[in-house]
């Protein structure tokens, strides 16, 4: 039990100073790899609690996916030359900052009266539709519900996904001039009478074939 | 406090979020790191559904998660695409430059 709380508080701890790191860090890429790390001990928690399934899908998805991707578009935009700047570069009389800590200040103490609530009133809600049972493991159990009860919003989520997709390439796509392409239309279309043409030819002259 | 109950977790929850807000309001470099904060904000919230999750004993919320995970990367797949449509016209992904909503 000992244990198990002083690996929580590691890994939490790793992770709110990551955390702190990816949004005052000065170098974006510096940034993505905060952003790893956090991913990394959020998802080394969720293994930790008992919900390792989603543990290693958190690893896989956004540690090998999502990150790759913001270190990809880091790597590609020009943006080495800011990196010397941090969010207070130019302060041009904006007022946004102390607003926006304000608002976060109060969004963070009203999360901690609702915590709060919680905490004394345990009993506060207790309906239990999927009961996770302790004999088959964390991804069995999933997988028995997901293809089951949740079979349409599986499906839509990959709707999403291929949605998502599609709309990525479309966005980046961008036709590029003076690029030889294949033309499959025009090459299955041709006819023998475009294609080849019968010229007499004369003797001792040859044939001059125009281009 | 030695014994780890559903308040640390929630409260870890609430922390990372506030860090994802904060990232948001405080950023004036460039989107990138708006879209990351974005990441921290869903991360919460993955915390939170699995937290509590685990502590009612029904399988639900780790369902709903899964969702999460799934929507959060398409949202990272086309706001990156954006960026880099938007960097490509205009040259630049500075916030203080990004003007054309005079926001």
């Amino acid at each position: 039990m000992i244990a198990h709380s002083v690996f929580f508080y590691i890994f939490s701890l790793i992770a709110i100073v990551s955390a702190v790191m990816v949004t005052v860090s000065k170098n974006t890429v510096h940034s993505v790899f905060f952003l790893i790390l956090d991913f990394i001990s959020i998802s080394c928690l969720f293994i930790m609690i008992g919900a390792e399934f989603l543990g290693m899908i958190m690893l896989i998805v956004y540690v090998g996916a999502v990150a790759v991707l913001f270190l990809f578009v880091v790597m590609m935009l020009n943006v080495a030359e800011q990196k010397g700047q941090w969010f207070s570069s130019r302060w041009d009389g904006g007022t946004h900052i102390p607003v926006g800590l304000l608002v976060s200040l109060i969004i963070f103490f009203e999360l901690i009266i609702v915590i709060g609530g919680w905490k004394y009133k345990p009993d506060l809600l207790n309906s239990l539709s999927l009961k996770i049972s302790t004999e088959v493991t964390n991804t069995k159990s999933i997988g028995n519900v997901l293809y089951t009860d949740y079979i349409l919003l599986f499906q839509i989520s990959g709707m999403i996904l291929l949605v998502a997709m599609i709309g990525a390439i479309v966005l980046t796509y961008r036709e590029r001039a003076g690029v030889k392409r294949q033309s499959y239309v025009k090459q299955i279309s041709r006819e023998r009478s475009e294609g080849v043409d019968l010229v007499e030819a004369e003797k001792n002259k040859g044939v001059k074939i125009d281009a | 406090m030695l014994s780890i109950g559903l308040g640390h977790y929630l409260t870890l929850a609430a922390i990372i979020f506030t860090i994802g807000v904060v990232g948001i309001f405080l950023n004036r470099k460039n989107v990138i790191v708006i879209l990351m904060s974005i990441e921290l904000i869903l991360l919460a919230v993955n915390i939170n559904l699995v937290a509590f999750s685990i502590f009612i004993n029904d399988l639900s919320g780790q369902i709903f998660t899964l969702f999460i995970l799934t929507v959060a990367a398409a949202e990272a797949a086309i706001g990156l695409a954006i960026i880099v449509v938007y960097f490509r016209n205009s040259d630049t992904i500075r916030v203080e430059e990004i003007k054309n909503l005079k926001g």
